[in-house]
């Protein structure tokens, strides 16, 4: 049934002042309050752009101001804010179009930051503002509408009798036609949604979608960490939905558009002749990784307890390649040529409520491939393709809920579940169908998902409880740091990236930093001291692409062909002056790779006060489980057995002849964890943090971080006062 | 059948006439940079004439608003109602005849327009047609293997294919 504008109820109206972008800002950003349904303009003040820049800077600062130490996820006060930075929207540069989403998680209790494509983001910028701020809750089903088209912000209500669907791929179309103009329109509306899967579990992503002219239909692409679409979903939001046209090459009003495109083109070239003999992004995406980390044990296989299986390349780059629709232009912003956002059309869906129709499934990318796939023992391409499809549609987290599954297949085989414990549904390594009951059930709201939904921290303590499943095993096999899932690389033999997952501020999630080959494969950080600086380096460097609005795909998925030359290639420097170019080319200021570091070093430690203030940003909090960190069976120390025992012999210097195998497997674990200690002093001291992991005052004073309010709650915490 | 312009390296001299009077047509000024057609010095009086072959149609498949597309004469043109300005045409396109300004909002390209063929003393350009290839009809097979079979939202069949 086709809906348009006035099939829903308008409950509120403003108009407002469209004003050009200057130099990749807006100077203002906008409140939204679903409480009063009123929306308001906000100052943005020199200070706070120089500041906290854009992008996550603003998100977080606009959080911390509207939030209380006592907010919850879902206390009224909790924001979603939707954050742009000012590179992005540009056409000419790769990877311009991502918004940050910041709130506080209902999984880990702190800020957590999610980094999205999707056309919502540039256009509510071009719209007129640097940033949303959604507060308040709803008491009925809310659309909230941002019309740079006409200059206007409205409520509408979702009456009942209008049976609007809730889950993506339904909503989203059907709202970006009743929102369009005109058939020709389409392309100029761009929907944020979750769907009935967030409305039950705290895994929920938000879904942000694009026009596809091609496909005639709606794409999706995830800020899927942390549980946003849940908080959506909490503040009884049905969708909001940003409309804009007439986006330009210099709708930026950058200081020097020619710069801009010379930077962009000259990518733009480089992705054209190098992609194919690279990462072939443009034909696999993130997909192009499954064959690699199989190769090198890294691919998550049986909840991260191996890291290779022989059937992985059942689920290779090449499978995937041929399922994709190739040759489209698929990027998830305008001119984004790397177009890494593939998808598999016309697939026809075998279970749940969709069964028997043909879907555009987006993705899969490498994380879901490995979450859902291999680390479920899943080698079949449809049972990953469904199982992507409706965690997309339902609006939950692939990759929590890949991390939450494969933990209950575990518990399964471990004899924790069986039938009755999950209403009936089979959890053997491998069964697909078994993973797909679970969210079909979280969609429902009912039986056994409703309780598998809530993530692994709180399943490893119920099963203790309620099942008296082995305590230590439950907190072992549960992969989440703070209560958020780890995402899909194994861990275990790479210190560093276990720094990289669990030293981070909203939990382990791969955006801050990936070690593996840096420090497993190459050994080019081997000192704490080494490991202490890549994850300073690193985690600011990226923290630096979502400040102005960045992907960071085409940092390092794809370089230079001299790229190797360069003392430290994996920095990829020629790129790094690119973004350096393109920031200056933009806002017409000033910056090189030591002033990018700064500006991300302020957030950075902004975040982590803000953590403190929330009541956490504890050094006990930044621990991984064990099973991130080395064998925690015998038989998976059994399965790499003569790679344990030469790290016995040689880094240990202990002879693991006549040891028996609880001996070795008790003799790496305590190793492990000690390495582990040191690398967290190392790094805590690199950062200008104390042994307990919260930012000194005199820290955030040298970096220029010193507002009142944060030193105010780091000195509290120090004192022990908080 | 495809309408193009076809050029003749070896009968080119190098006089600029066609970059004039395409650059004046279309932008008002005398700017080889401002062409649409390109006269490339390769040395010893010789010359390379780039300009759209119309065929290989790589920049239509790339555009991500479809803002470029085949006309009835099978000449790539340009909406610029829809170009945002991306350049990803202007980097996909093989023979390097897709052309930007810098700073200009657009790229441009020859539309076989004809005008540079009558002020070409030597004859090194012509408008020719040519059959439809594997090639020319590439971002049209694409599009073809993706198009909806489900039925959308306000029309009550598919467009194509079996919807269940």
């Amino acid at each position: 049934m086709s809906m348009t504008i006035k099939d829903f109820r308008l409950l509120s109206e403003q108009s407002y002042e469209k004003r050009p972008v200057v130099k990749g800002y807006n100077m203002r950003t906008l409140h939204a309050d679903l409480g009063t349904k009123k929306f308001r303009e906000k100052p943005v003040s020199e200070q706070m752009k120089d500041t906290f820049v854009g992008g996550k800077g603003f998100g977080l600062r606009l959080l911390w101001d509207s939030t209380t130490p006592a907010t919850r996820w879902d206390s009224p006060e909790n924001e979603i804010v939707i954050a742009m930075g000012p590179v992005c929207g540009n056409t000419n540069y790769p990877g311009s179009g991502k918004s940050l989403v910041c709130a506080l998680s209902p999984m880990t209790d702190v800020p957590i930051d999610s980094n999205v494509g999707g056309y919502f983001g540039p256009y509510l910028k071009f719209s007129g503002f640097d940033a949303l701020e959604l507060q308040g809750k709803a008491d009925t089903e809310t659309i909230v509408f941002i019309d740079g088209i006409e200059g206007k912000l409205a409520f509408y209500e979702v009456p009942d009798s209008l049976k609007l669907d809730y889950d993506t791929h339904l909503l989203a179309e059907t709202l970006t036609h009743a929102f369009a103009r005109d058939e020709k329109g389409l392309q100029f509306v761009s929907v944020v949604s979750a769907g009935r899967g967030a409305d039950h579990s705290p895994m929920g992503v938000l879904n942000f979608s694009l026009y596809d002219k091609r496909r005639q239909g709606i794409r999706v692409k995830q800020a899927g960490r942390g549980g946003i679409g849940s908080v959506l979903r909490n503040k009884k939001i049905r969708a909001i939905v940003a409309r804009y046209q007439g986006v330009e090459q210099d709708s930026n009003n950058a200081a020097d558009p020619a710069a801009v495109q010379r930077i962009g083109l000259k990518l733009h070239r480089e992705i054209i002749v190098n992609d194919d003999k690279q990462c072939k992004m443009r034909k696999q995406g993130t997909a192009h990784l499954m064959e690699v980390m199989n190769d090198y044990d890294l691919l998550p296989t049986k909840n991260h307890k191996y890291g290779q299986d022989p059937r992985g390349p059942e689920i290779a780059s090449w499978v995937w390649e041929k399922l994709f629709s190739q040759d489209l232009p698929d990027g998830c912003w305008y001119g984004c040529t790397m177009a890494c956002a593939h998808a598999v059309d016309h697939f026809e869906l075998e279970t749940g409520p969709y069964k028997g129709q043909k879907v555009c499934v987006d993705g899969p990318e490498y994380e879901t491939a490995a979450g859902v796939g291999s680390n479920l023992y899943v080698y079949d391409t449809h049972g990953i393709l469904e199982l992507n499809f409706y965690c997309d549609t339902y609006g939950i987290d692939t990759i929590s809920f890949g991390t939450m599954t494969s933990f209950l297949m575990e518990c399964w085989e471990l004899g924790v579940l069986n039938k009755d414990r999950t209403d009936g549904i089979d959890l053997a390594w491998g069964n697909w169908q078994g993973a797909a009951q679970i969210l079909h059930d979280m969609a429902d709201g009912k039986r056994f998902g409703v309780l598998a939904g809530k993530g692994v921290k709180f399943l490893a303590e119920y099963f203790t409880k309620e099942y008296g499943a082995d305590a230590q095993v439950m907190k072992d096999i549960a992969l989440h740091g703070k209560g958020l899932e780890q995402s899909e690389y194994v861990s275990k033999e790479s210190l560093a990236q276990q720094g990289g997952y669990y030293l981070t501020n909203k939990g382990p999630q791969h955006d801050e930093a990936w070690l593996i080959f840096m420090d497993m494969v190459n050994n080019r950080i081997p000192t704490f001291e080494n490991k202490a600086e890549a994850l300073h380096y690193f985690p600011m460097f990226r923290t630096w692409l979502g400040l102005l609005g960045l992907c960071k795909l085409p940092w390092n998925d794809v370089e230079p062909a001299d790229n190797a030359r360069h003392k430290e290639p994996n920095k990829v420097p020629e790129h790094v002056d690119n973004y350096c170019n393109l920031y200056t080319a933009i806002t017409g200021l000033p910056m090189n790779s030591e002033m990018m570091v700064v500006q991300s070093e302020r957030i950075y430690n902004f975040q982590r006060s803000f953590n403190v203030r929330q009541g956490h940003g504890h050094r006990a909090e930044d621990y991984p489980p064990y099973r991130a960190m080395g064998p925690v069976f015998e038989d998976e120390y059994q399965a790499r057995a003569e790679r344990y025992d030469k790290q016995m012999l040689e880094k240990i210097g202990i002879d693991p002849m006549g040891k028996s195998l609880a001996e070795k497997v008790a003799i790496t674990r305590k190793h492990r964890l000690s390495q582990y200690d040191s690398l967290i002093d190392a790094v805590f001291k690199r950062r200008g943090w104390t042994s307990d992991g919260c930012p000194t005052p005199e820290h955030l004073k040298k970096i220029g971080m010193d507002l009142p309010e944060v030193i105010l709650v780091v000195e509290a915490r120090i004192a022990g006062k908080a | 059948m495809i309408k193009y312009l076809k050029t003749d390296d070896a009968k080119c001299v190098g006089c600029m006439n066609c970059t004039a009077t395409c650059s004046v047509k279309y932008f008002k000024e005398d700017n080889p940079a401002k062409s649409c057609i390109r006269v490339e010095g390769l040395g010893n009086n010789r010359f390379h004439l780039a300009a759209c072959d119309q065929e290989c149609r790589r920049c239509v498949a790339e555009c991500p608003t479809k803002a470029l597309f085949v006309g009835p004469t099978g000449i790539v043109i340009m909406n610029k109602s829809l170009c945002v300005g991306c350049l990803a045409c202007v980097a996909v396109c093989p023979i390097e005849a897709m052309f930007y300004f810098p700073g200009d909002k657009n790229p441009f390209k020859c539309i076989a327009c004809g005008s540079c063929v009558k002020s070409c003393p030597k004859g090194a350009l012509s408008i020719e047609d040519k059959p439809d290839s594997e090639k020319s009809r590439f971002p049209f097979d694409v599009e073809s293997r993706v198009a909806p079979t489900r039925a959308l939202p306000g029309k009550s069949e598919a467009l194509s294919g079996a919807a269940k």
